[in-house]
């Protein structure tokens, strides 16, 4: 390797002083050595301090390093690089342990019986028991919140896109925006204000009309963003044919996006399958299966999680379920992701890119 | 200043496809070389070879030599970033940092490199717009946004960013393809002054911009489709434009194909 | 698309009665049709607004009922006694809380998750970027429950080395100081609404990133800049109004967070200097904690507190949306 001066820039000299190739290797075994080192002797019990510590040794020996050999644009080039794979590395251990901590607990009760039995008369502190009247109820309340909350927001949707000039459709679009930003707790509590004014018990249709607030606006802008897709030479080709003008809606635009348009169902529905704040207020939680979404209080899947973990004063066994609920619920939201993923890659309209 | 480029058996992939082939040619100092050619022929991405920007798009790697003086481009041990520094680029498109003044756009290369002193950075931007002729244009309004500007004046305004760090080298990517004629013609002035002091190279789509700026031409053609371009030959314009060598060029440039 | 295919209403074969007969037909039934479809998606357009109307008014007569029966100052009250007659209750430690959590995630979540999305975009292989945005895409789809989960069971025993640690070097700031008591406080709260709305932001502004016109990058890059500079002088300008909406996007998230905030916090009533000692309580923490043993009034009052969150997502999301619209006019000639 040359060791031209790097102060003299002119005359110029297009090799700079580098280090070699494996360097970044070596600064991070040398890293976690001395990490392991400083671990020991100052009897840090936490791993997740001796990584922390390491990744701190690596970003400076690396800016030292660089700087002395290769100047302060490269040490800077260098530490910018290693910052970000070491926040990439750091971001990885809790969602790693995440899904790791869920698969590998969930797994133990995980299996038919936990399926398709409910928890009437099982203790919360004992084992046996299941999920099944979590799995009715939440099926239920989710089917009758996508009932309602799909069409409304595919209409909305349309009716901004292909309609929507002038106020009202301003105000629509505003409002979708802030009710984007509704939390699902204070979604319930709407709910709840109209039930304490109709002094009516908790049911899980009240929840569902909850879910369904939650659903309207996600559904919208999905919508939205597909049906802009749709080339207006499309709509004028349809038009000038004397096709009316809701025919061209239903028999072009929306067949064109349709595969998008389900996407964004699909995933709205994946996400408020997960909401337990409004089921915890409207649903109420129920040991029983209940059938009737209409009457009574009903269990869902994640509100039987929280019910697991919260009521059960630390047993074994109701944390074994809890996991096993959890598991259950992140592979219907990840089948429900993948599945819309998968329709949105086949159903992709062909028209431009 | 102005180097001399010497490329020898120079070949370029994007994965496993060979976009060109076995490539090599004197590119003499202080002049003004064209590459003409019909479109895929890669004489941009021939281009993109000689200041290392080929290897930036995913899949581009390179072999043969390119010498810069004496130094060759892809020795080991070169730094692409220095190399980038010394032979400056204008794309096709004008592209000035959209977030940044016309004033801040002239002075990124030099922020960047760091060795200027503030007092002479204001002195650097004018002598780089005036070199640009864009100084006139833009002396009452250098805070401004670059993107305001016209697109010819836009496009100046990347010449004057790049002539601002002294390259040895300056390449243009079809620089005038998304200007209007007037627009192109101040910039084909500016081509001709800038070669006092640069190495130019342009690739350019319009070959009496070739005619009308270039000392030397190099054709580029492909066989077919999908088949990796060559160099087909390179002389002096006025020869290659009244009397080359090869077939395939006179018919190239009388407007039988491409 | 074949549009001769899907229009089936092609005019008949046989010749029509007359051409002013035909026009008037075709132009009823269009009239009728397109006025029933119109009326439906308008109808679901205005739907939307009588809904937000109806959040805005019932939750303000709830909170009105609540507020007017409040013995105490709704605003400065360090209490929470619905039960008591009358009433006592005020939302200073909530919002104290709530803005305390939401800050620490913030801090923690945005630079982190800025940093993977530039790895993702810009420096990682591009052989392993690909995979792990799609993780990090279903990632972002875990029922906060989950978090809460595992928030509960895994982080807080986890936090334990961190907060001796803490309190042993910064614990002279009054912030980091520890009693000792389980680590079920601000801190874990903020990290672990952090490690849940990162996946959000990373997406958003890896999309974002993504996006940055090539050219701008190549500029960068002939005048001899290294990556980092690229990324500085013209991919983070670029990207920074997308990265603002990314982060409040999560910070809305982060706000009004019930589930994660329930299972790991443990709330007093009253508010902690320190992040490391277990107190204080968030607006959605505080409406699942004592919903279950709140009479009417007792409800009410939750409802008016819960409208308070309402209200501050709302400022959130508008000052967002003013600062993206500023953003583009500076940026938005660049063609």
């Amino acid at each position: 390797m040359s060791t031209a001066a790097v102060t003299d820039r002119r005359p110029s000299t297009l090799r700079g002083a580098r280090l070699p190739k494996w360097s970044p290797w070596a600064i991070a075994a040398g890293s976690v050595l001395v990490a392991v080192a400083i671990g020991l002797a100052a009897g840090l019990t936490s791993r997740i301090q001796w990584g922390l510590i390491a990744a701190i040794l690596f970003v400076v020996g690396t800016y030292v390093i660089a700087g002395r050999v290769e100047g302060r644009r490269q040490a800077k080039d260098r530490i910018a690089t290693s910052l970000v794979w070491v926040a990439f590395l750091i971001a990885l251990v809790p969602l790693i342990s995440l899904i790791w901590t869920t698969l590998a607990r969930g797994v133990h009760d995980f299996n038919l019986y936990f399926l398709t039995h409910s928890m009437g008369f099982v203790a919360d502190s004992d084992t046996g028991g299941g999920i099944y009247h979590a799995i009715i109820g939440s099926l239920e309340q989710v089917g009758l919140a996508t009932v309602i909350g799909a069409p409304v927001g595919v209409l909305t949707a349309i009716y901004l896109v292909e309609y929507g000039r002038g106020r009202l459709a301003r105000a629509v679009t505003f409002f979708v925006d802030v009710m984007t930003g509704i939390p699902s707790i204070v979604a319930g509590l709407f709910i709840l204000s109209l039930m304490l004014m109709a002094d009516m018990q908790p049911f899980g249709f009240a929840g569902s009309l909850a879910l369904a607030i939650l659903m309207m606006p996600v559904v919208v802008r999905s919508t939205e963003e597909m049906l802009k897709l749709v080339p207006n030479e499309l709509r004028e080709a349809s038009l000038a044919l004397g096709v009316p003008k809701w025919r061209t809606i239903l028999k072009v635009v929306v067949p064109t996006s349709i595969g998008g348009i389900v996407t964004g169902v699909m995933l709205a529905v994946a996400r408020i399958a997960g909401e337990t704040a409004p089921i915890l207020l409207l649903v109420w939680g129920n040991a029983f299966i209940n059938n009737n979404p209409f009457s009574g209080a009903q269990q869902a899947l994640p509100l039987y999680i929280y019910q697991q973990y919260a009521n059960s004063s630390g047993s074994p066994a109701a944390y074994d379920r809890a996991w096993a609920a959890s598991l259950t619920l992140i592979a219907f939201v990840m089948i429900l992701n993948l599945a819309a993923r998968g329709i949105a890659r086949w159903k992709a309209p062909k028209t431009g890119r | 200043m102005a180097k001399r480029i010497d490329v020898s058996g120079l070949t370029a992939y994007y994965g496993s496809h060979k976009a060109i082939e076995d490539i090599s040619m004197t590119v003499e100092p202080r002049s003004v070389t064209a590459f003409i050619g019909p479109s895929g022929c890669g004489k941009s991405t021939f281009l993109r070879t000689l200041n290392r920007m080929h290897e930036v798009t995913p899949g581009g790697r390179v072999e043969g030599k390119v010498l810069l003086d004496d130094e060759d481009l892809y020795g080991s041990g070169i730094d692409p970033v220095s190399v980038r520094r010394e032979v400056g680029m204008v794309f096709q498109r004008p592209n000035p940092f959209p977030t940044m003044s016309i004033f801040d756009n002239v002075a990124a290369g030099l922020r960047l490199n760091g060795n200027y002193k503030k007092a002479q950075l204001g002195e650097i931007v004018e002598k780089s717009l005036k070199g640009a002729n864009l100084w006139n244009e833009v002396k009452d309004r250098l805070n401004k946004p670059g993107s305001g500007l016209s697109g010819g004046q836009q496009q100046r305004l990347c010449i004057a960013r790049a002539i601002a760090v002294e390259p040895d080298v300056l390449l243009m990517d079809e620089p005038c393809s998304a200007l209007d004629p007037i627009s192109t013609l101040a910039i084909e002035d500016l081509i001709g002054e800038l070669k006092e002091r640069f190495t130019i190279v342009i690739v350019t789509h319009n070959m009496q911009q070739a005619a009308r700026v270039s000392d030397r031409t190099a054709f580029f053609n492909l066989s077919a489709v999908g088949q990796p371009g060559r160099l087909i030959e390179i002389d002096d314009t006025e020869r290659i434009f009244s009397n080359p060598s090869v077939q395939a060029t006179e018919d190239y440039i009388s407007g039988r194909f491409g | 698309m074949d549009i001769s295919t899907q229009t089936t209403e092609a005019p008949p074969p046989t010749p029509p009665p007359s051409a002013t007969e035909r026009k008037r037909d075709a132009r009823g039934a269009t009239r009728a049709g397109d006025r029933v479809f119109l009326g439906l998606s308008r109808g679901s357009g205005i739907l939307l607004l009588v809904i937000m109307a109806a959040i805005a008014v019932f939750l303000t007569y709830r909170a009105s009922l609540a507020i007017s029966a409040d013995h105490g100052n709704f605003l400065t009250t360090f209490e929470w006694n619905t039960n008591l007659n009358p009433p006592v209750f005020g939302i200073a430690v909530l919002a104290f809380g709530t803005v305390v959590s939401s800050i620490i995630a913030m801090a923690l979540a945005v630079p982190v998750a800025v940093a993977i999305a530039l790895f993702l975009t810009h420096y990682a292989p591009r052989r392993l970027s690909g995979p792990i945005s799609y993780v990090i895409d279903l990632l972002a789809a875990v029922p906060s429950i989950v978090y809460g989960l595992w928030g509960a069971l895994i982080l807080v025993p986890h936090m334990t080395g961190l907060y001796s640690w803490l309190n042993e070097y910064l614990g002279w700031t009054g912030i980091f100081s520890w009693d000792g008591g389980a680590p079920r406080a601000m801190l874990t709260v903020g990290l672990l609404l952090a490690i849940m709305i990162l996946p959000i932001i990373t997406n958003v502004s890896r999309e974002v990133f993504r996006q940055v016109p090539r050219m701008h990058e190549e500029a960068a890059l002939a005048l001899g800049a290294t990556r980092w500079e690229v990324v500085r002088i013209s991919v983070l300008p670029f990207g920074r109004s997308g990265v603002i909406s990314a982060s409040m996007l999560g910070l809305g998230r982060a706000l009004g967070e019930t589930m994660a905030v329930a299972t790991v916090l443990s709330p007093t009533f009253d508010i902690q200097a320190s992040l490391l000692n277990p107190g204080g309580g968030t607006f959605a923490q505080n409406i699942a904690s004592k919903f279950g043993e709140a009479t009417e009034q007792g409800r009410d009052a939750l409802i008016a507190s819960g409208l308070v969150l309402f209200v501050i997502t709302l400022l959130v999301n508008g000052a967002a949306r003013a600062i993206i619209a500023r953003r583009k006019e500076y940026s938005g000639a660049n063609a």
